[in-house]
């Protein structure tokens, strides 16, 4: 079943502001095709958890229509919207039984008592609940209680399950092991999956696409490839992931990318992104790992010299910070250093990189 | 109004609109709070200023005028300031000594702190009389003393502050055990001596709590009508005993009605400061987990100090108790004490009708004011609507209006059409109910905002209508806290008597009332032995309650009991 927002807007009155109202959510489009799974992400205040609600029925949209199934869905309340929910507090009923909480969306629904017990019995062997059926919530560790709102949740075969920060209250191994079940959950089911999260990695493991939010709008709507390899925007290049942004000139196109002037020297980007006008100015983002450093040799004309200034040795791999004269450290990683050897503080480097790692933008940082 | 707000509130009346149960019941609790509790209210006010159906302030100039009835305006603020002092330095005491200064028997000194909140207010004053009045046994039979001066400012003093310290106590001992003793720890840790720590952590964090409480003890003393009526007298005038005595004696409505504005005015001001002021004053500790204190802040010579202050506060209390128990053995107190049942048996004869009628009053009322505080409880912190502050503040106003005030506005009210209810059983419970309602909405309120609304919101999510939440989610959860309520309201209803003394009639009595018309008769045995059945059914309700609570949510574990 799919989801579509069409020009959703959510404005909140907020007194303490001098314009009265604060535009949480800001002429959001949004398709989620049938068992697709969209992670929102951004940063904390950028409207995705407020596009969500705005899909599960707590919030009106002030402008805009929501349409589940192609159904317009605005005036709906959550009860009746073919939706289920995982809370980020879990919000598991303290005064039932593990089993009760997940059968009461059944419950509720009517069904006979019979099947009620027999569907819940089959959804908590699925989650691995049925050890823990008679426990009472606050008998459970925070990984249990997460199982149950999953379980909860899809017992009811909802059209699109929700996930409202699911794993921000578990710890950092729990959350890999229950970021594989949901993934996992979500394709057996074959159920259409909206996530919200402020945690790249995690929109990165668990995603079909991410929209990336940022002041209430869309920033980019991609593949996990698309939103780190070739981002919209500088927001989005310097949200996910580390980059290094190098402003040139004189940009010209050709078929294999973009050519630009960076400090004299003419230098290539495999790829480029938003407005930017031939003869004009951009900025070409490199990730740390596609930085290539040499041993400085004199001669050679690389498009950057630098001093290493830092090295941190993590065993896989090396962070270096390089000062080569600019505003900022230039970041690079490199790995496997058992074999390819490594810098040390102070070693003169130049740097490199091929022009397929190279993403040219835009020089504004949102559009 | 400015357009957005207009926006706003059409869309709360849209919503209203589309949850047609909802609208309902926000309808009926507005309307019955305006006829209950403000109707009353501008009943007494109206009355005072228009006495014979035209507008004048005649009645004030005749209460300001009149040397008497203002030196009962006069003794009311200064007993109110005093007390709240006075009975806050106890509270502190006593609450500094639970918390911090690790002194024995801390159980003990907790349940001696506890007993006067649970007793009938005016059990200190009748104690009082019993051990230092005409024939008491200290004045009397220890010291053979006539006519000792208790009557008047230092017996009321006394009174007042065993009865009302308690109340400083519990909010203080909430209070100091929030402040996390690591931040003294810290504060020795650098170099602080034990004093100075005290003077410059622990107090100022303690001072928004110490100002509430004062706040508070000033309101409830200003509206003490028991104990002045007993230990007042005509030396020592208490305004809310004039008002009574004005329309009960005199058969002078407005000025009695004015009394009671006089005593309104103060009591409302302070009521405001407290709940719009200092409780926003309050500090939160921000830190993690409760913390053990290693080092304490209190020297070892201090701690006998607050020691040994503790204890005698306990023995004066104890001395209260075993007194009102012993008068109500003692055949003829002070004069003739062989001990007697027969009491007793006056209250089981005679008096008996006034201890069923108390228990019918308080069995009603009691759950139906839980149950009107519990859904103003949840409209208030999880609805919003027109109305909705209104609602708040007019149901919370009862705390803060004199008994005497509201019983005065009850008779002046429902005497005439529409509404025709004096000397019937309605009135005393509508009274009742309405006066409560406070203490359930704030346990209602403490425990729903301890209960995360995504829980709500998951079952509407998983299908529930607005009705099915309530019931099946909510109620569930805040039971255990709508029973926990319940014992206070019921302890309140059963001690009651400012408001009620004028609603009772010969139909309907109730017990405080009837230990009153004992005490003016002379008849101290009968009305030890009425206290002692009251203190006694008020522990039966609490043990009761606590048991029940216990057998039905004990298995939930820890989160559902520790309301």
């Amino acid at each position: 079943m799919s989801v579509r927002l069409d020009k959703v807007s959510k404005v909140f009155l907020d007194p303490s502001r001098p314009e009265g109202s604060v535009t949480a959510v800001d002429r959001v489009d949004l398709e989620v095709r049938e068992g697709e799974f969209v992670t929102l992400l951004g940063p904390s205040g950028c409207g995705k958890t407020t596009t969500l609600r705005i899909i599960s029925g707590f919030e009106a949209p002030t402008r805009g229509d929501v349409f589940i199934s192609g159904e317009r869905v605005n005036d709906q309340p959550p009860n009746k919207r073919d939706t289920s929910m995982v809370f980020q507090s879990y919000a598991i009923f303290p005064h039932m039984s593990v089993e009760q909480n997940v059968g009461f969306g059944l419950e509720l629904k009517g069904r006979p008592k019979a099947e009620v017990r027999e569907e819940t019995a089959r959804i908590m062997n699925v989650m691995g609940l049925t050890a823990l059926a008679k426990r009472r919530p606050d008998q459970l560790s925070g990984g249990q209680q997460q199982r149950v709102a999953l379980a909860r949740a899809v017992i009811n075969k909802p059209s699109v399950l929700l996930f409202d920060e699911p794993l921000s209250n578990l710890d950092a191994k729990l959350r890999d092991q229950m970021r594989l079940e949901i993934r996992r959950i979500q394709q057996s089911f074959g159920i259409t999956s909206i996530y919200v999260t402020h945690d790249q990695i995690e929109a990165m493991t668990v995603s079909d696409r991410i929209v990336v939010m940022e002041g209430g709008r869309v920033m980019q709507i991609g593949t996990p490839f698309e939103v780190y390899s070739r981002p919209a925007n500088r927001f989005v290049a310097d949200f996910i992931g580390r980059v290094n942004f190098f402003p040139v000139t004189d940009a010209s196109f050709s078929e294999e990318g973009l050519d630009a002037d960076y400090r004299g020297v003419r230098i290539r980007a495999g790829s480029r992104n938003g407005d930017i006008r031939e003869g004009g100015a951009a900025v070409v983002a490199v990730r740390p790992e596609s930085l290539r450093l040499e041993p400085e040799s004199g001669s050679a004309a690389r498009f950057l010299r630098g001093r290493i200034d830092k090295a941190v040795y993590l065993g896989a791999v090396v962070e270096y910070e390089i000062d080569a004269g600019l505003d900022r450290p230039v970041m690079a990683v490199s790995h496997d250093p058992v074999v390819a050897g490594f810098f040390r503080v102070g070693d003169g480097v130049s740097l490199s990189f091929p022009p397929a790692a190279a993403h040219a933008l835009a020089p504004e940082a949102v559009p | 109004m400015t357009d957005r707000a207009i926006g706003a509130s059409l869309g709360e009346i849209r919503r209203l609109v589309r949850d047609p149960l909802l609208a309902f019941v926000v309808a009926a609790v507005l309307a019955a709070l305006a006829v209950f509790i403000l109707y009353p209210l501008a009943s007494v006010i109206i009355v005072s200023l228009r006495p014979d159906g035209r507008w004048t302030l005649e009645i004030f100039r005749h209460v300001v005028s009149n040397p008497y009835l203002l030196q009962g305006f006069r003794n009311s603020i200064l007993m109110g300031v005093l007390t709240a002092v006075i009975g806050t330095g106890i509270g502190f005491l006593f609450a500094f000594a639970v918390t911090r200064a690790d002194v024995p028997f801390k159980r003990i000194l907790h349940a001696v702190a506890i007993i006067p909140i649970v007793s009938p207010p005016f059990i200190g004053a009748l104690a009082i009389i019993m051990l230092f009045g005409n024939n008491g046994f200290i004045t009397w039979n220890l010291l053979r003393i006539r006519n000792f001066p208790i009557y008047g400012f230092t017996g009321l003093m006394i009174a007042q502050a065993v009865t009302f310290f308690p109340v400083a106590y519990l909010t203080l001992r909430g209070v100091l055990e929030s402040i996390n003793p690591t931040l003294e720890d810290a504060a020795l840790d650098l170099g602080g001596s034990r004093f100075r720590v005290f003077r410059r952590v622990t107090l100022p964090l303690a001072m928004p709590g110490i100002a509430s409480s004062m706040l508070v003890l000033f309101i409830e003393t200003l509206a003490d009508f028991g104990n002045p009526l007993i230990l007042a007298g005509s030396r020592f005038p208490i305004l809310s005993v004039q008002a009574y005595l004005q329309i009960t004696g005199m058969y002078d409505l407005p000025t009695g009605a004015a009394l009671s504005v006089l005593l309104l005015v103060p009591s409302v001001t302070a009521w405001v400061i407290q709940k719009y002021w200092v409780s926003r004053k309050r500090y939160v500790t921000i830190t993690g987990k409760p913390t053990i204190s290693s080092v304490k802040i209190v020297s070892p010579a201090v701690r006998s100090l607050i020691f040994a202050a503790c204890l005698a506060v306990t023995a004066f209390i104890l001395l209260i108790y075993a007194s009102i128990l012993w008068g109500a053995l003692a055949k003829v107190w002070g004069s003739d004490n062989t001990p007697t049942l027969r009491h007793f048996l006056y209250v089981f004869g005679v008096g008996f009708k006034a201890v069923r009628d108390t228990l019918t009053i308080a069995g009603l009322s009691t759950p139906a004011s839980g149950l009107l505080g519990m859904v103003i409880a949840f409209l208030v912190i999880r609805k919003s609507f027109p109305g909705r502050k209104f609602m708040e503040f007019t149901s919370m106003l009862s705390f803060a209006v004199p008994g005497t005030v509201i019983g005065i506005g009850y008779i002046l009210a429902f005497n005439k059409p529409p509404l025709v209810l004096t000397g019937t059983l309605l009135i005393l419970l509508l009274n009742f109910v309405f006066r409560y309602v406070p203490v359930g909405i704030e346990s209602g309120v403490a425990i729903l905002q301890q209960i995360d609304p995504a829980i709500e919101e998951a079952a509407v999510d998983l299908g529930a209508d607005a009705r099915t939440t309530f019931s099946r989610v909510t109620l569930p959860m805040i039971v255990p806290a709508y029973f926990s309520g319940l014992v206070f309201a019921f302890v309140r209803a059963m001690t009651a008597i400012s408001a009620a003394i004028f609603l009772v009639s010969s139909r309907w009595n109730l017990m405080t009332v009837q230990i009153m018309a004992q005490v003016e008769s002379g008849r101290l045995g009968a009305a030890a032995a009425f206290s002692v059945i009251l203190v006694l059914i008020i522990f039966g309700a609490i043990f009761l309650i606590r048991a029940l609570l216990k057998a039905r949510y004990g298995r939930y574990g820890g989160s559902m009991l520790k309301f």
